[in-house]
């Protein structure tokens, strides 16, 4: 029945339509065809111009209408350190095509307008000038010359790659100079639908793969865990943990289509293949906590999140950075969501401390059926051991309050102290001293420091261990 | 056309044109080649028929194109509506729960894809090019008819086989081809990894390789009719602008497609024979394929090596029509002929070497893209340069506003408007944060889809009398012009703002991602008035139907004042165009407005040799 009504609808619609066209056709004939193409003209042109200025208004307004909602516009600062070029580019290209929208615009229009049909007017014989062309060529040549050399500028800027000087980092410094020359090397796999995320532990470097050993139940990124760079890799599933102002390598790959590693904020974008990893180098610059500060100051963020809870938490809030997938892979392509949480350098270090005993190898291989190293003892065990041991004699001697539950908001406390290798590794500093230390970055950074070098040598060790374990152990970790 | 008998001069009384004797016989007892049903309208050899049936193809692929758009953004722009009242036509794709009826997931991606891949291929390549190409090509040149009419012929029915099997594949129970009309393997050439690439995508691939041998044969015959047939005087820098169009067109296409069938073959092997030339390390459906060593990124080389081209292969026939009407209307001659077509060559020359602007962000070498990136933005030049050309051609002229001149100043509106985003996508790190968000879709839909639309119904209000003998009813027309003008910015412009805040396209739901969870309102407006829009094509299926057997009817053989030699023709031409000798060509195809105290002639058809008094007015106004 609905459709019936549907289908007269139309018709009837369809009717009326033909009848106002053949109604005005022969009132036309009436008037005289003449005037009526005249009348019809003259109001198609004065359209011309209404439909500019409310083209041309309409264009301005929703660009302000929608000003809060774009990235590197109102409250959506950009927070990695090559979008700030990118967006500069941006907007010196909006400048000058704007002046060309504009300018073309009004002219077709107002053209259009000025020289409607009129019986006593004669068009002009203007069939070419040759000095005017060639001024509009090369204008548009030099600036679209400028705008190679701006965009080209930045591009490679934003895609240059770690140099070969530069070392990949497990725990990151806090001294800015030390950071210079060290990269975090994270990495994203798209699989239909979601991202697995592996963040390498201590050694800095992600252990090797081989996609024929993929399990969903027990190894879902076929890892090598015959390469010990393995032993200390960290797969999460819920986010990725990032250290503000840090150089982030993320080795982007894929085990099954193509996926598209996509964080908005960052301007970080890069296709997912199976079988070809690509990469994108970027420095997040803010972290969640501060870009939820700086939208805590605009009005429009402070509503709560879900309308539907009104108690709830604040837009702000409840703000966290995204990671998508922009390669259409199938039909959860629209749901690969992952939270990219970018935290202080002390609270990454203190992250990575946390879960290092929650590393893939130990939680799923160690101990079973096929661990390589099963009859050794590894460091990073010990390196635990020692930990919950310290822990343990803390708690009973302090008689404190249960630890907290989130470090991030106390990096004071002596269970999760600010830079965690100080109490649980090295030998020669002890408690007084890291608290003392907590106040001045610099030798913060000179303990850290050492923290590197002393964990880069523990590695070592470790890899040397497991090779006199296993006979041909395979390299790289590609 | 070497053993031609010239006899110039003969039917100048007769015909107003001087004419050329070719051996053609006006047949008086019905053309043998056209006297029944099926050879006259199915079977036809003749262009101008072959021409209505590119069209009314086009369209029919262009309403169902056009309504699955409205059904996906239904889905963007009401996500929580009740969808259920399309079941009975959408059937299994719809699930109901609690009575709420919601659009399957994969039915979406599958109706994404069938409205790009029928939107491109078989309305804007097929029904645009295709139609136009054949009926402007020989009525404009001086010719019979092409240089073959029996591929002619078959290039309509490959076209019709291969929409043929891709309407086929709408009905397979695992659904039509799902990933996207790029058909990005591997998942595309993996059943496991989405249901529309198993069946869907074997009929898809074999729908475009028939579609790709219809370019050929249509392609080949073009090029070959614009260098062969053309009648005397016409040189090649006597030829309208809608020629040079087609035939810059014509060599894109066969150019180009052959690369997209090899891609295209190479998928095939990778589905069917165990190959792997596109898949390496792939773990899907709980297993790692033996596939190994393959690159899917050499697929997009493939692809994109035909699909940029494709889009100038879109839009070239359009920006040709759009010359033509406006200078027909504007009373003038289009402005710079010769920058015209030197651009129109630049153009098609640049095509071939921009298509890597598409894979930025695909994990080419970064150092590569530096070279695209100058080839892409160098493309900005002869594109203004044709802008430019344009407005200057309304400078100063006498402008009839009928529906043919309001879609081609609409098209340059459009073109200006969708062209200048290019220069951002088309800068490489501008591209970073752009690509594949809804700032590429605002882009392509606004320079490509809606403006080759423009010049396509620009096309067919102005030549509808050389089709059928009638007008369009230029109301309804004007009234088609200004809600599609309106709705298409309506439709595309706020998109440009969801790209700019990150929103990735081809998204079912966008309430996944906080980012993109912020646009309810702009998506519900888009969808409205998407629906409204789509109303008015409506509006132009209508009255393109109704006028064609009750339409205005043509009295004059000239109707619009036009120089070309189209218009020179009987108002119903039989096969062969040309009763009686084929008229010759004295000068170019824009002599409008020759009208100063020396001269007073309104237009000067091409027919007509060039007087003393003109000579002194060249003198006066040609440097």
């Amino acid at each position: 029945m609905m459709y019936l009504i549907g289908i007269l609808i139309t018709i009837f619609l369809v009717v009326i339509i033909v009848q106002i066209g053949k109604v005005n056709e022969l009132t036309a004939r009436l008037r005289g065809e003449k005037q009526a193409a005249q009348d019809g003209n003259d109001w198609n042109a004065k359209l011309m111009l209404l439909f500019m200025v409310a083209f041309l208004v309409g264009s301005v307004w929703s660009a302000i209408y929608y000003k809060d909602y774009m990235l590197g516009y109102g409250p959506n600062l950009l927070a990695s350190e090559h979008a700030v070029g990118i967006q500069f580019a941006f907007n010196i290209t909006l400048f000058f095509t704007g002046i060309v929208f504009v300018i073309t615009q009004i002219l077709l229009f107002v053209f259009s307008y000025m020289y409607r049909y009129r019986e006593d007017r004669k068009a002009e014989f203007i069939s070419h000038d040759n000095k005017l062309e060639i001024v509009w060529t090369a204008i548009p040549a030099f600036v679209m010359a400028l705008l190679v050399v701006l965009g080209l500028v930045e591009w490679n800027k934003s895609m240059a790659d770690v140099g070969e000087n530069e070392k990949p980092v497990g725990y990151v410094s806090l001294e800015e100079s030390d950071r210079e020359d060290t990269y975090l090397e994270i990495e994203a796999t798209g699989k239909q639908f979601g991202w697995i995320l592996r963040h390498p532990g201590k050694d800095g470097k992600l252990g090797e793969k081989d996609y024929t050993l993929i399990d969903d139940a027990t190894n879902e990124l076929g890892l090598v865990f015959d390469d010990p760079k393995n032993i200390d890799d960290i797969v999460i599933s819920d986010e990725l943990v990032l250290p503000v102002g840090q150089k982030i390598r993320a080795r982007i790959t894929s085990r099954d289509v193509l996926h598209n590693f996509d964080i908005p904020h960052f301007y970080v974008k890069m296709d997912a293949i199976p079988g070809i990893p690509t990469h994108f180098v970027f420095t997040p610059t803010m972290t969640t906590e501060s870009y939820r500060d700086h939208l805590s100051q605009f009005p429009e963020w402070n509503v709560p999140a879900d309308p539907d809870d009104p108690e709830g938490p604040k837009r702000w809030e409840a703000f966290e950075y995204e990671l998508a997938c922009a390669e259409l892979c199938g039909k959860g392509h629209y749901s690969m969501r992952r939270i990219v949480r970018v935290v202080t350098l002390e609270e990454y270090n203190e992250w990575l401390t946390k879960n290092e005993e929650k590393s893939f190898y130990l939680t799923n291989v160690r101990g079973k059926l096929g661990d390589p190293f099963i009859n050794k003892k590894l460091s990073i065990e010990e390196r635990i051991d020692r930990r919950n041991k310290e822990k343990d004699a803390e708690k009973k001697k302090d008689d404190a309050p249960a630890p907290d539950a989130a470090p991030s908001t106390t990096p004071a406390t002596p269970e999760t102290p600010t830079t965690p290798e100080t109490n649980t590794e090295g030998n020669t500093l002890n408690n007084s001293s890291s608290s003392e230390n907590s106040n001045g970055t610099t030798t913060i950074g000179g303990e850290v420091k050492n923290i590197i070098e002393k964990a880069t040598e523990e590695v070592k060790k470790e890899g040397e261990e497991a090779k006199g374990l296993i006979d041909t152990p395979k390299d790289g970790g590609h | 056309m070497a053993d031609l008998k010239h006899n110039e001069g003969l039917l100048v009384e007769e015909y107003g044109y001087e004419a050329i004797e070719d051996g053609f016989h006006d047949h008086h007892h019905g053309d043998k080649y056209q006297s029944g049903f099926i050879t006259h309208y199915i079977f036809s050899q003749d262009h101008k028929m072959i021409a209505k049936q590119f069209l009314i193809t086009g369209m029919f692929w262009g309403i169902i194109g056009g309504l699955m758009s409205l059904v996906f953004r239904m889905q963007l722009g009401f996500p929580d509506s009740d969808m259920s009242w399309l079941q009975p036509i959408l059937r299994g794709w719809i699930s109901i729960d609690n009575g709420v009826g919601t659009l399957d997931p994969q039915f979406y991606y599958a109706l994404v894809t069938m409205h790009g891949t029928i939107l491109v291929f078989f309305v804007l390549t097929a029904g645009l090019s295709g139609t136009f190409s054949n009926l402007l090509i020989p009525l404009q040149l001086g010719a019979r008819d092409m240089a073959s009419p029996l591929l002619n012929m078959m290039s309509y029915w490959f076209f019709f086989l291969s929409g043929a099997i891709m309407f086929a594949s709408l009905f397979l129970s695992t659904g039509p081809f799902s990933g996207g009309w790029t058909a990005y393997p591997p998942l595309s050439a993996l059943p496991q990894a989405s249901s529309g690439s198993a069946g869907g995508m074997t009929l898809w691939l074999l729908s475009l390789v028939f579609f790709v041998v219809s370019v050929l044969l249509g392609g080949i015959n073009y090029i070959t009719t614009v260098l062969n047939l053309r009648t005397k005087g016409m040189s090649l820098w006597r030829m309208p602008l809608t020629i040079w169009a087609f035939f810059v067109t014509a060599i894109l296409g066969l150019l180009s497609f052959p690369v997209l069938v090899s891609g295209f073959l190479l998928v095939m092997c990778d589905r069917g024979l165990g190959t792997s030339f596109f898949l390496d390390q792939i773990y899907i459906g709980g297993q790692a394929l033996e596939q190994v060593g393959g690159s899917p990124i050499l697929y997009q080389h493939l692809f994109w090596f035909l699909g940029h081209p494709e889009v100038y292969i879109i839009i070239l026939p359009a920006m040709g029509l759009v010359s033509e009407v406006l200078s027909v209307n504007a009373r003038k001659p289009i402005f710079g002929y010769h920058a015209m077509v030197l651009s129109i060559l630049a153009i098609g020359f640049l095509s071939f070497i921009v298509w890597a602007h598409h894979m930025f962000m695909a994990g080419v070498n970064p150092f590569i893209s530096n070279i695209f990136v100058i080839f892409t933005l160098i493309i900005a030049v002869p594109s203004a340069v044709k802008v430019f050309n344009w407005i200057s051609t309304l400078y100063k002229g006498n402008i009839r506003f009928n529906s043919g001149m309001l879609f081609a100043i609409g098209f340059v509106s459009l073109f200006i408007s969708g062209g200048l985003t290019g220069i951002f996508l088309g800068n490489s790190a501008i591209d970073i944060p752009m690509h594949d968000t809804y700032f590429v879709v605002a882009h392509f839909h606004i320079v490509m889809g809606v403006a080759a639309f423009f010049g396509m119904f620009a096309g067919v209000y102005h030549w509808f009398p050389k089709m059928y003998g009638r007008f369009m009813n230029d109301t309804l027309g004007k009234l088609h012009f200004w809600g599609t003008l309106i709705g298409a910015y309506a439709v595309f412009w706020p998109m440009h703002y969801m790209g700019m805040a990150g929103v990735p396209r081809r998204y079912y739901s966008f309430a996944t991602f906080d980012f993109s969870n912020q646009f309810d309102l702009t998506n519900q407006f888009i969808t409205i008035a998407a629906i409204i829009t789509f109303g008015f094509q409506i509006l132009f299926v209508v009255n393109f139907f109704y006028s064609i057997f009750y339409g205005k009817k043509q009295k004059q053989k000239n109707p619009y004042g036009a120089t070309t030699l189209e218009w020179t023709t009987p108002i119903d031409a039989g096969h062969g165009n040309w009763p009686g000798g084929i008229p010759t060509v004295h000068r170019w195809a824009y002599d409008y407005g020759k009208n100063d105290g020396t001269m007073d002639r309104e237009f000067i058809p091409q027919t007509e040799p060039v007087s003393p008094e003109e000579k002194e007015y060249d003198d006066k106004h040609l440097h």
